[in-house]
């Protein structure tokens, strides 16, 4: 068989830097993922306060986020800060700040509803025993957000993974750009290369996404109980 | 010789304009007495209740804690709180904390005590109100009646110096209702300052020294429960007590 492309995988180190190619990706996911928690908890409770000036802000933020594509984002941040602010970010540093500033808005928005699905007695009683508005949110109502917000979050992390296909266009090295680079190196040598590149890093993020997407939805079956 | 815990004078709230919920009231509790407030659905005895727990702001009078004047705007509200429990209707336990967590984060978190004594007085409350076996148990595992007996030594371990308690009852089941009522009965009898707003006639009677009657706001009629309920001296009084007689059909 000696034009079965399989065997592009296996020359070299192919196969590792493949792995470590998807590694970059879901490092930058994961990193966005927490900044975007972090940030997301603050926003959701700003976009629960009662000033409307304070909340159409927010609104117009999500919205902003929701109608751009990603890739828009990417090219504003990576192309526009070079070019007009003078600054020259790296890929992986302007994927990062796009990541977080989509994962800051959709986590502050799923952090809102969770919040005000929340009784205000759960408030009150906070109250009723003395406790301060800090203490209520630190003690009782953050715990039983993230408890109820736990399969979204993971959700959106599968999301953010699967995004992360773009970032080869500002020049990250990440899974999709190691497999281009095995692919021009053995176009002739493997005519059929792309078809088992692309396909492992199919079953790669498959790999990857699977088990979030079935902690996710246990977790979802858990908490109705 | 009786010490005045705490006055109200002529309290007026209203939750929007010229909608007044409660109109110049004036109120005063003893120390170590229990006062009932009835009174029909939404004539604002609940919200008389939140306004003493300063969980509402009030448009015009005053409210004495001790002599102090306290208001929800004040810097320290958050103490006098501490100091004023208040137990609810749905007796909101926190469903992400054990029995025993709920009961002991308010002394941990809020007043600071150590650990070991929290725990100790924890338990010792827990065994006056026969739920010792629930200490480690979440709150959705309990009835409505535990809960709610829960919620009232969760507001007991602050050692409050009034307990405010809110139709406490009102969404329990009948046969639910007595084992709550007897823990406020001992609670009375300890000598425990209380302020109950309740729809449960017979209870006000045994439990009440003073009975206020609060009709569309305002209070209509405030007596010895004896008084109160055998000859009560306003129409309106006599209306409502009416009520919960039935005619023999």
């Amino acid at each position: 068989m000696q034009d079965s492309g399989i065997q592009v995988l296996f020359q070299g180190t192919n196969f590792l830097r493949l792995w470590e190619g998807l590694w970059v990706s879901l490092k930058i996911a994961l990193i966005s993922m927490l900044l975007s928690m972090i940030l997301g908890i603050i926003l959701g409770m700003i976009m629960t306060s009662k000033s409307k000036i304070i909340r159409f802000i927010c609104r117009v933020y999500l919205e902003i986020v929701r109608i751009l594509p990603q890739l828009v984002l990417l090219f504003i941040v990576y192309f526009g800060a070079a070019k007009h602010l003078g600054m020259n970010l790296s890929g992986e540093i302007s994927a990062v700040m796009v990541f977080t500033f989509w994962g800051t808005a959709e986590m502050g928005d799923l952090v809102r509803s969770a919040l005000i699905s929340i009784p205000a007695h759960q408030y009150e009683s906070g109250y009723g025993l003395g406790m301060t508005k800090l203490q209520i949110y630190r003690y009782i109502i953050i715990p039983q957000t993230i408890r109820r917000l736990l399969p979204s979050l993971i959700n959106l992390l599968t999301r953010m993974i699967k995004t992360t296909s773009l970032i080869v266009l500002i020049g990250v090295v990440e899974v999709v750009k190691v497999g281009k680079q095995i692919i021009d190196a053995s176009r002739y040598s493997n005519p059929t290369a792309a078809l088992w590149v692309y396909g492992t890093i199919f079953v790669m993020y498959f790999l990857i996404c699977y088990p979030f997407s079935k902690i996710s939805s246990y977790l979802e079956k858990k908490i109705k109980d | 010789m009786s010490e005045e815990i705490l006055k109200v004078e002529s309290l007026v709230k209203s939750y929007e304009k010229d909608q007044k919920v409660l109109h110049n009231i004036s109120f005063s509790l003893q120390r170590g007495e229990v006062v009932v407030i009835v009174g029909p659905s939404g004539c604002g005895k609940s919200t008389f209740l939140r306004c003493l727990n300063l969980l509402e702001p009030i448009d015009s009078g005053n409210i004495l804690f001790k002599g102090h004047p306290i208001n929800i705007k004040d810097k320290n509200v958050h103490e006098t709180r501490q100091q004023i429990g208040m137990v609810f209707q749905s007796y909101e336990l926190f469903p992400n904390k054990t029995i025993l967590g709920n009961l002991e984060l308010a002394p941990l978190k809020v007043q600071k005590r150590g650990k070991q004594e929290v725990e100790e007085e924890a338990l010792k409350l827990l065994e006056r109100v026969n739920l010792t076996e629930k200490r480690d148990v979440y709150p959705r595992q309990l009835s409505g009646g535990q809960k709610q007996r829960v919620a009232i030594i969760r507001a007991l371990i602050m050692h409050p110096e009034i307990l405010l308690l809110d139709e406490i009852t009102a969404a329990l089941d009948p046969e639910m209702v007595r084992e709550v009522l007897q823990v406020v009965l001992q609670l009375a009898k300890d000598g425990m300052t209380m302020v109950i707003v309740t729809h449960e006639m017979e209870f006000a009677r045994a439990v009440a020294d003073q009975v206020v009657f609060i009709d569309q706001g305002g209070i209509v009629e405030e007596a010895e429960p004896k008084d109160f309920f055998e000859k009560p001296k306003t129409e309106r009084a006599k209306q409502f007590l009416d009520t919960f007689h039935y005619e023999t059909v």
